[in-house]
C-alpha cells in the first residue's frame, strides 16, 4: 500500500504541507518494502489546475491514501473516482516523521 | 403539491460546528444564526475559492438562480450575526456531501472511506472512535 503525505521539503524532518495541489513535495511511504521516497510536485507553480494535476499524479502512482490539509473541489472528485482515501489534518507544525510515527502506531 | 426540496452538493463539510463572538459589550443574544452547510459551501466557492457563480452552481448541482439565492442568504446571515453579535451554528440543511466524510474523535482527522479501502478505523491513528460528519 502506498501512502502520500504532502511535505514542505524533502526530508523526514520537513514540515507537513497542508496544501495538496500546491504542496512542494510528496512523501511516499510504501508499506510493502517500507521504503520512503520524496518526489517534487512538478505542478506546484501551475497557474491553474494544480490540484487536478496532483490528483492525476496520485492516480499514476497508484496511491491508496493521501494525507494533506485540504483538497480543492476538483481534486476531491478525481481522487474519489480513483478510489483514493483522503485524509485531512489541521495540525500546522507537525513534522513528516511525526505523522509516520502516528501511522506506525496503528 | 408541496415543493420538493432538492439536495445540494457540498464538497466537504465545514471544519467547525459554529462561531461565537467574544468581547461583546452586551450579553449574548438569545438567538443564534443557523448557517446551512450549503450556504457555507456557496460562500466558500464564491469568496474563498473565487469561482464565478456559474461554475460554483454547476459544482453544487443547482441552477445559477438557486446558487445566487443560497449565497445571498449566507451573506445576510453572517452580516446579521456580526452586527447583532449572534452565535453562528452550522446546520446540515439540504446538503448532500459529494463524499461521505468521517471524523476521528481521537486525532480529529477528517477522511473518506472509499469502497476500495474498507476500514472502519481512523486511517491516521487507527482509533475505532470515528463518526460520520452527518450525524
Ligand atoms: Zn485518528
Amino acid at each position: 500500500m502506498k501512502i502520500v503525505i504532502t511535505s514542505m521539503s524533502d526530508s523526514l524532518t520537513s514540515t507537513f504541507d497542508r496544501r495538496f495541489g500546491r504542496a512542494a513535495w510528496f512523501c511516499i511511504l510504501d508499506t510493502e518494502d517500507e521504503a520512503i521516497r520524496f518526489i517534487p510536485n512538478e505542478h506546484v507553480n501551475a497557474s491553474n489546475g494544480a490540484g487536478l494535476k496532483a490528483a492525476e499524479t496520485m492516480g499514476e502512482l497508484k496511491v491508496t491514501k493521501v494525507i494533506s490539509g485540504d483538497f480543492g473541489p476538483k481534486a476531491k472528485q478525481l481522487l474519489d473516482k480513483f478510489g483514493i482515501q483522503m485524509v485531512m489534518m489541521d495540525e500546522a507544525d507537525i513534522l513528516i516523521e511525526e505523522i509516520i510515527e502516528r501511522l506506525n502506531h496503528n | 403539491m408541496p415543493r420538493q426540496r432538492r439536495l445540494r452538493k457540498v464538497v466537504s463539510p465545514p471544519k467547525f460546528k459554529g462561531y461565537k463572538p467574544y468581547g461583546a459589550r452586551e450579553q449574548k443574544s438569545p438567538q443564534e444564526e443557523e448557517l446551512l452547510y450549503e450556504e457555507y459551501e456557496a460562500l466558500k466557492l464564491a469568496d474563498y475559492d473565487l469561482m464565478n457563480h456559474a461554475e460554483a452552481a454547476t459544482l453544487m448541482g443547482v441552477s445559477r438562480a438557486t446558487f445566487a439565492r443560497i449565497y445571498e442568504s449566507a451573506r445576510r446571515k453572517l452580516a446579521r450575526a456580526f452586527v447583532e453579535t449572534k452565535e453562528i451554528r452550522m446546520a446540515y440543511g439540504n446538503a448532500e456531501m459529494d463524499q461521505d466524510w468521517y471524523i476521528c474523535n481521537n486525532c480529529y482527522a477528517r477522511f473518506t472511506i472509499p469502497e476500495q479501502v474498507p476500514n472502519d478505523r481512523c486511517p491516521l491513528c487507527n482509533a475505532e472512535n470515528i463518526v460520520s460528519v452527518k450525524s
